[in-house]
């Protein structure tokens, strides 16, 4: 079976939530659209106290490069444009709308009829992806349009679906696949159109037995879909992982994928892409899970990007158990602990994960006992433990010749550490330091 | 409600712990102890308590009084290092007093001078051991013949005058296979089988290789050791005598000055080689040190096949009949060097 090589580490994977069929979460009477959902600089709010607005109109427009447009995920009247802190604490632009009633655009396709064909030029499609405002769902919310536009003098020959869902507990990717699998080869199928590559390949990890038939017996009907089972491994899904698993080619440090002639989606986005291009549907729901070893129940559920975390709990849970210790929005490994539980879900928002007290708690630190167990850990071939030293002690120069910056950030060395030193987080606290180092020497 | 806690990713951490590693490396050694018993009776176990006990009120003493920081006594590595200097050291009574100034500078020089756990560039086992050496030639260097359980503590009776004939040595005190062959030549020696399971004289975790190859397989199934070390260490030192071996099988010396006997030394057979004194406790468990060897693979490679070829070489040509310990510590020197050249293999790279 196709998997990574180097490092890598098993967490328990707590998929709980894999039998929960996705419902619809309703929608709360007051929304905050966050015009900085993702990666780039905020969209531009176009709308103004007092305006009323449909379902899926575009309250805030990409005027920068690196930007994507922002849609109204409710109707109603917008209340007022000021700045929103977001999940982590940061004040971001905001358009806050009264939700009245549920009257979306009329160019919007809501039937539930699939539409297989698509006519459009690779060019339109990714102009299109612009209109939408489509973004990478996998996490790091790269505008798609940007993503899309292969640079002059460079080719995509492989196009990777990431449906790996190497993180623990997160079951949406899941979900889509065991009910939307025709949608996402329609989509997968246009992202390989506006690439114009022979084929993709749709990479799956192989504890989701399920998953993996009903998209291999999907994609028979497809041309050009190949799906392939993974092995049980975090981080498989991360980028270069996932590359160097399907194709056995190896981004080098500081390349983009597609230095290597490759494209990564993730399964969300691709799905997301089927709705843009074929339903005219703008990015204005995520697929989220909420569960927690402690919850009563497990849910996956589609829900309007805008609704708060507390409007989620709320819905699903009622209460948070009294014994909550944490909240954490993404998987185990690389999700970032919720702040604010005020704030709006964002795009490519996957999970409301439930932590109890006595799994939230860190162990005590201890020194080091030199094991080298965070070295073989580490996918990308690093050595942790001397970045710890470094960073202490500031010798930021050192760090950075030591490769720091190849760090993804995946959090298997801290994971493996006997002694519990917070690896992951003094690792990064060198990336800023390096990169400010380097950002004051230009 | 309670406030929500809020560090970094991840959030969840594997079970491993420094106490968990330290606590199974103990059990590790449980079946070398338990053979020490069996064949130098209740002084091993004595021995073993005590120097555990020492280390372990030593290690506390020192970081109450004097480093005035909480004591980490909790996870058991003063307990390891307790047992591995027992483990080298001659089950004989006087041993009993002698291994606790082992113990005091195995933990107060070996370890805690340098900072504690984790902070030592050498084995505190061994640094112990090797003062000891120094120090107490004599008594480091009388070893009690292999007995049975209930054998007189000690040294044991079980020797027949045959056998001290045999072996050229007194009734009373035995000898290590190495010694045999630095005195007395090569066929005084004890046969291979005999090594393996444990029939022979030396330090008593030294003797059974059977028992200290199980301790480490628990140790490659948890994960705690990798095969590295070992298979280089011992793999170097089989191959290395190997071609002194077949150089040199036979040549002919007077040995023994004194009663003028005649012996035939050569070089020391692979096989003997590696069965005898500490290679299969140290390749097993001193050089396997996390703390004191190398980190990468490849490092741990050049520092087993480093280990393997100062053994022989000490034991050939050195003044002393084993070279274990002094290989070891001469490895964990360099092992700052070899972590600084050998790198794990970066991705794409
Ligand atoms: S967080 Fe960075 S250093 Fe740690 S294992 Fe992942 S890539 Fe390696
Ligand atoms: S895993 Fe922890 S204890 Fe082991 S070398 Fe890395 S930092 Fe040190």
């Amino acid at each position: 079976m196709k998997t990574f090589r180097m490092g890598g580490v098993h967490p328990e994977e707590n998929k709980i939530s894999n039998d929960a069929a996705i419902e619809v979460m309703p929608v709360p009477a007051q929304m905050v659209v966050l015009m900085n959902q993702h990666l780039g600089a905020p969209a531009t709010p176009i709308v103004q106290k007092g305006d009323k607005v449909k379902v899926g109109q575009l309250i805030g427009e990409a005027q920068a490069f690196m930007c994507a447009n922002v849609h109204s995920p409710v109707s109603g009247t917008v209340l007022k444009v000021e700045p929103c802190k977001d999940a982590f604490g940061l004040a971001k632009p905001a358009v806050y709308i009264n939700v009245e009633g549920d009257e979306w655009m009329e160019t919007i396709d809501r039937t539930p009829d699939i539409k297989r064909e698509c006519t459009l030029e690779p060019k339109q499609i990714v102009d299109k992806l612009k209109e939408m405002g489509i973004v990478g769902l996998g996490g790091a919310t790269f505008p798609a349009h940007i993503k899309y536009n292969i640079p002059e003098g460079k080719k995509a020959e492989y196009l990777i679906i990431n449906a790996a869902e190497c993180e623990p507990y997160l079951t949406s990717d899941y979900r889509v696949m065991m009910e939307h699998a025709e949608e996402v080869c329609i989509g997968v199928s246009i992202l390989r159109k506006a690439l114009g590559v022979p084929n993709a390949y749709i990479g799956i990890e192989n504890n989701k037995p399920l998953a993996i038939a009903k998209m291999q017996e999907t994609a028979r009907q497809f041309e050009g879909i190949v799906v392939e089972p993974l092995k049980v491994k975090y981080p498989q899904g991360a980028e270069k992982q996932l590359i160097n698993a399907v194709t056995g080619r190896k981004v080098p440090s500081g390349k983009l994928p597609i230095d290597v002639g490759c494209m990564v989606s993730n399964l969300g986005t691709a799905f997301a892409v089927y709705e843009a291009i074929q339903k005219n549907k703008p990015l204005i729901e995520n697929i989220l899970t909420v569960t927690g070893k402690k919850l009563p129940s497990q849910h996956n559920y589609i829900v309007r990007i805008g609704t708060t975390y507390n409007d989620i709990i709320k819905h699903s849970l009622g209460e948070l158990p009294a014994t909550t210790g944490k909240i954490i929005s993404g998987g185990t490994m690389m999700g970032k602990a919720v702040v604010n539980l005020d704030a709006p879900t964002v795009k490519g928002n996957s999970s409301v994960l439930v932590m109890d007290e006595g799994e939230a708690r860190r162990n005590p630190e201890t020194a080091c006992i030199r094991c080298g167990k965070c070295m073989h850990a580490c996918p990308m071939g690093l050595e942790p433990y001397m970045f710890s030293v470094l960073v202490k002690n500031n010798r930021i120069e050192e760090a950075k010749e030591h490769n720091i910056l190849d760090c993804i950030e995946c959090g298997c060395c801290f994971f493996s550490c006997p002694a519990n030193k917070p690896l992951t987080d003094e690792i990064r606290l060198g990336k800023n330091k390096v990169r400010a180092m380097m950002a004051a020497k230009k | 409600m309670n406030l929500l806690n809020i560090s970094g990713s991840p959030h969840v951490h594997s079970d491993e712990s420094t106490k968990r590693i330290m606590w199974r490396v103990n059990m590790a050694l449980i079946p070398a102890l338990l053979v020490a018993i069996a064949y130098f009776g209740m002084s091993a176990l004595i021995i073993s308590v005590i120097s555990v006990l020492s280390c372990v009120l030593f290690q506390w003493l020192i970081e109450k009084y004097i480093m005035k920081v909480p004591s980490t006594v909790g996870d058991g590595s003063a307990i390891v290092t307790g047992l591995l200097l027992a483990f080298n050291v001659p089950a004989t009574v006087e041993m009993m007093w002698i291994v606790v100034i082992g113990a005091l500078v195995a933990i107060g020089v070996g370890k805690m001078a340098f900072g504690g756990l984790g902070k030592n560039p050498f084995n505190p086992a061994l640094v112990g051991r090797v003062f000891l050496l120094i120090s107490f030639p004599v008594q480091m260097t009388t070893w009690p013949k292999v007995g049975g359980l209930f054998s007189h503590m000690g040294i044991s009776a079980t020797i027949t005058p045959d056998q001290a004939v045999q072996l050229g040595v007194d009734a009373t005190t035995g000898a290590t296979p190495l010694g045999i062959i630095k005195e007395h030549g090569l066929d005084a020696l004890p046969q291979a089988w005999d090594l393996f399971i444990g029939h022979l004289g030396g330090s008593f975790g030294e003797v059974s290789a059977l028992a200290i190859l199980l301790g480490a397989a628990y140790l490659l199934w948890k994960k705690i050791i990798s095969w590295h070390i070992p298979v280089a260490f011992i793999g170097t030192a089989f191959v290395f005598s190997a071609i002194l071996y077949f150089v040199d099988p036979i040549h002919v010396e007077v040995i023994d000055k004194v009663k003028q006997t005649m012996g035939t030394v050569g070089y020391i057979d692979p096989l003997t080689t590696i069965l005898t004194g500490g290679i299969m406790l140290g390749a097993c468990f001193m050089a396997t040190d996390m703390v004191t060897s190398p980190m990468a693979k490849s490092g741990q490679i050049i520092f087993g096949v480093g280990c393997g070829l100062l053994t022989v070489i000490i034991r050939t040509w050195g003044a002393y009949p084993e070279g274990v310990s002094f290989a070891i510590l001469l490895m964990n020197s360099v092992t700052p060097l070899i972590n600084r050249w050998c790198k794990p293999k970066r991705f794409a790279c």
